[in-house]
């Protein structure tokens, strides 16, 4: 444990890369500019500027985290973009034969960067007062594509459109924002997981999208009508994203539970004494690391987990344990057993039916793979992928344990390459080597 | 539907008949119908897809907010007929009856609050003009109230007349069920307050994130369930060490949620005490398995491993994401109230709440279970046990509330266990949560009891 200390020290600083530092320069520059701006030719329209200043900073104080590690600020990012597509502030005192029939707003592109970028920081500031740190990238990703849907929107207005084209320009602004923002998600996470951007761009969508299109909704609400009604409007209007944030806070709570309950309950081997200390955990990382490697989306790569955690779960309808609990000594007939087991017990779950598949082929050889359904005659089909990523990952794990020895780990690996093909998959084998390879030296 | 009693059939009738008479009697001459037509088709869309609530019988749907938007935008007429569309919902339920019902109860809410909403002078503003929000909102919480109530009302009476539902669960539900409508009804003064500028637009907006919030509500649910089977697999595959402690962990987890509902624990707190009840023997893994099978007299280090066994299932569950009385109580399950239990020797009020639930449950489902040593006791024995164990080894009020919950929904205890005849099948001769038959430990005095 005491190696991995200096390696957490380093990341503070390493895990800001070179696309992350970019991201947040332009962002800070953008709030420069906005603030000297505003402060030089004064704040447009006060009062609506406080209402959504503080409507963003609550938000930003409510900002919760979805699987997948991503930051998310639905109610704030409503907020600021509502703020940015605003064309009025209500009926009360315009002008006879005012566009709309409304008061305009006045504020430009500057003043929505600069207010968003105040809220955000007064909503930051309790969580700094609890020890949270911030992940400056999200707010800066957030802040990036707010000024990108104000610097678009607000030059239309002087077109003074009528609410049907309105809409339809708030729509394809927002729709616009939204891609911008998982284009930006996805190049940062590429480079932070080191998967290829066409497999982020994915991910970023499946886990986005819908929250996406709530929030843009809500921001085009929340402009429609504080426009027609006057910034009282703003409180009950907030009322349907309200119940989009809960929902969503809900479903990513039940999600990390269900992980941790996979990852604390796949530890009863350990305490039973079926396996080495940490191994279940060990050969977790590792396999994440190498389907990630091997190009796997992210749902494939929860699931590989969730096997990979389980992998050994089967050993406890064993009468006694494995003498070290290393599966990778055991017997190809012992090694089939134990994780036709495991299979059963994940199967009564009944809903975990792939990950349970993908144990049961675990312990199958590369080469003879599954028996081939039909006809002798027919070539033997691979295990599928996750499966070969648990099977190296742990015999690999088995073999050199939590040692931090990397001549051990080379020769291990070596032992694994004259094995592969046979036993092992090529390609899930360099894949283990690139990811030994990355850990920091002892 | 064939078996509905006489009184059920004449209500139903009459709601109908109330109804169809209120719309005879209106006239249509100043309705807005292209307005109707759209509001109708988005009634249509809304209830044909019902949100999830925690109560199993009804379900929610965002047809309320269509309701209610038409009480502000067509008045009670028209809220009435907009109303009559839920004869051909979407819902999977096809007994004509049923339909026919429904669009009666919902035009008949429509209705009243409809005309509510004209009584408190809520038609006299326009959402065009300044101040609307503040004007109207008085006049539309009270159609709002007047319509879930009038609807609450409508369904409860035909559910307690065909006898599907007792008045407590009714009035046990209902609570939720109206704080589920009136936050969906509030979505209608939104969606009515944008209709003048943007038309049907509105709706498309108001509606959007909520139904994405439903979606995730449903994904959630969906996680939740998985999760608890995950969390139920797991415990069976742990209990597969012992064959005669099988199910125990589902048993104790169905016996502490009794003792909880019966002294009216909070609902989240019974969830994390359901999943407490099912994890508490978690620990017993790390027992070495010659300690569980030893027949005979215990060595004093025999013991000390079977008394770790509540920290070594909180050092498994640790990390999850629990209340942290959940783990108090896995902790704590074998502390007695007298002091002597383990592994902290806490006494009385010091022994957590869930702690003491689970104690109760954990004996009682171990007397009445098959022991390598004996047969199952019968219920009667288990209670008196009990009973017996009260004040000393277990709270009273537990005990009090067990034997309450047990009276009213019985317990099924686990099938005689049939030994298979091979020799694979692992059994064990020491039953740590035997009450009636302490854990004899060799120590200098001889016997202790556990």
């Amino acid at each position: 444990m005491t190696g991995r200390v200096p390696a957490r020290e380093r990341a503070a600083w390493r895990l800001i890369d070179s696309g992350q530092l970019l991201l947040i320069a332009t962002a800070g520059l953008f709030v420069v500019v906005a603030v000297t701006q505003v402060a030089a030719v004064g704040l447009r329209q006060p009062n609506v500027a406080i209402i959504f200043g503080v409507l963003i900073a609550l938000g930003e104080l409510f900002r919760m985290v979805m699987p997948g590690n991503r930051e998310v600020a639905p109610v704030a990012a409503a907020g600021a973009m509502g703020y940015a597509l605003l064309v009025g502030v209500g009926p009360e005192g315009a002008p006879p034969g005012a566009p709309l029939g409304v008061v305009a707003a006045e504020h430009s592109a500057l003043q929505v960067v600069a207010v968003t970028a105040v809220g955000m920081l007064v909503g930051s500031l309790p969580h700094l007062a609890l020890g949270r740190v911030p992940r400056p990238d999200a707010m800066a990703r957030r802040l990036f594509t707010v000024a990108l849907t104000a610097l678009c929107f607000r030059p239309m207005l002087v077109l003074g459109l009528a609410w049907y084209l309105l809409l339809a320009v708030m729509g394809v602004v927002v729709i616009a924002a939204c891609f911008t923002d998982m284009l930006i998600a996805a190049t940062i996470r590429a480079e932070a997981v080191r998967a290829r951007f066409g497999i982020t761009l994915r991910d970023e969508a499946d886990a986005t999208m819908a929250l996406c299109a709530a929030t843009g909704a809500t921001a085009m609400l929340i402009a429609v009508a504080t426009t027609a009604m006057g910034e009282a409007a703003l409180l009950i209007f907030t009322v349907p994203i309200l119940v989009t944030q809960f929902a969503f806070r809900r479903y990513a709570g039940i999600r990390a539970t269900y992980l941790e309950t996979v990852r604390s309950l796949s530890r009863v081997t350990e305490v039973g004494g079926y396996v080495e200390a940490g191994h279940s955990g060990r050969v977790a990382r590792l396999a994440v690391a190498m389907g990630r490697e091997l190009g796997m989306a992210e749902e494939e790569l929860l699931e590989l987990e969730y096997a990979a955690l389980m992998h050994d779960i089967g050993q406890l309808s064993l009468g006694d344990p494995i003498p070290g609990g290393a599966t990778v000594l055991a017997s190809p007939a012992e090694q089939r057993r134990i994780t036709e087991l495991g299979a059963e017990v994940i199967k009564e779950t009944g809903v975990l039916d792939r990950v349970a598949y993908i144990v049961r082929l675990s312990s199958h050889p590369y080469r003879t793979g599954r028996e081939p359904a039909g006809d002798s005659g027919e070539r033997p089909i691979p295990p599928p992928l996750a499966s070969r990523v648990i099977k190296a990952a742990n015999a690999y794990d088995d073999l050199v344990g939590d040692s931090a020895d990397r001549d051990r780990g080379a020769a291990v690996l070596e032992r694994l390459r004259l094995d592969s093909a046979a036993e092992y998959d090529p390609a899930v084998v360099e894949a283990l080597s690139r990811v030994v390879d990355r850990r920091p030296r002892q | 539907m064939r078996g509905l009693p006489l009184a059920a059939w004449a209500y139903v009738c009459g709601v109908v008949a109330l109804a169809a008479g209120l719309i005879a009697a209106s006239s249509f001459a100043e309705l807005d119908w292209n307005k109707l037509a759209v509001l109708a088709l988005l009634f249509l869309v809304c209830d044909s897809a019902p949100a999830r609530l925690n109560v199993a019988r009804a379900r929610v749907s965002l047809s309320f907010a269509a309701s209610l938007a038409s009480v502000v935008l067509l008045g009670p007429v028209g809220a009435a007929l907009l109303g009559l569309v839920a004869v051909v919902t979407g819902q999977r339920f096809f007994a004509p009856i049923k339909r026919i019902f429904n669009g009666a109860q919902f035009a008949l809410s429509g209705f009243t609050a409809g005309t509510v909403f004209d009584l408190l002078g809520g038609a006299r503003f326009h959402p065009e003009q300044a101040r609307w929000v503040g004007n109207v909102i008085g006049p539309f919480l009270g159609a709002l109230v007047t319509f879930v109530v009038v609807n609450l009302l409508l369904t409860a009476g035909v559910l307690l007349l065909s006898r599907q539902a007792a008045p407590r669960e009714l009035l046990r539900e209902s609570g939720q069920l109206a704080v589920g409508c009136l936050g969906y009804g509030m979505v209608g003064l939104l969606i009515a307050g944008l209709w003048p500028r943007v038309g049907p637009f509105a709706a498309v907006l108001v509606l959007l994130p909520l139904f994405i919030a439903r979606w995730a509500m449903d994904q959630a649910y969906a996680q939740q369930q998985a999760h608890a089977a995950t969390l139920a697999a797991l415990c069976q595959a742990v209990e597969t060490k012992d064959f005669y402690t099988r199910g125990h962990s589902e048993r104790v987890s169905r016996g502490s949620v009794m003792i909880a509902q019966e002294i009216g624990m909070r609902a989240d707190r019974i969830e994390a005490i359901r999943y407490a009840g099912m994890l508490h023997d978690v620990g017993k893994l790390g027992v070495p398995t010659k300690v569980l099978q030893k027949t005979g007299t215990l060595t004093e280090e025999e013991f000390a491993a079977i008394q770790l066994h509540p920290m070594r299932g909180l050092e498994i569950v640790r990390n999850i994401g629990f209340l942290d009385e959940a783990l108090a109580g896995i902790m704590h399950h074998h502390e007695k109230v007298n002091g002597r239990g383990y592994p902290m020797g806490l006494a009385g009020d010091e022994i957590p709440e869930f702690a003491r639930v689970i104690s109760v449950a954990d004996a009682f489902d171990s007397m009445t279970s098959t022991r390598s040593y004996r047969a199952a006791r019968s219920i009667e024995e288990a209670v008196r046990e009990l009973r017996r164990g009260m004040g000393d080894h277990f709270d009273p009020q537990m005990v009090e509330a067990f034997l309450r919950a047990l009276d009213r929904e019985g317990w099924e205890p686990p099938n005689p266990v049939v030994l298979p005849d091979d020799d694979v099948v692992e059994t064990t001769q020491q039953d740590h949560d035997d009450p009636s038959a302490p854990l004899r430990v060799a120590g200098g005095d001889g016997v202790r009891h556990r």
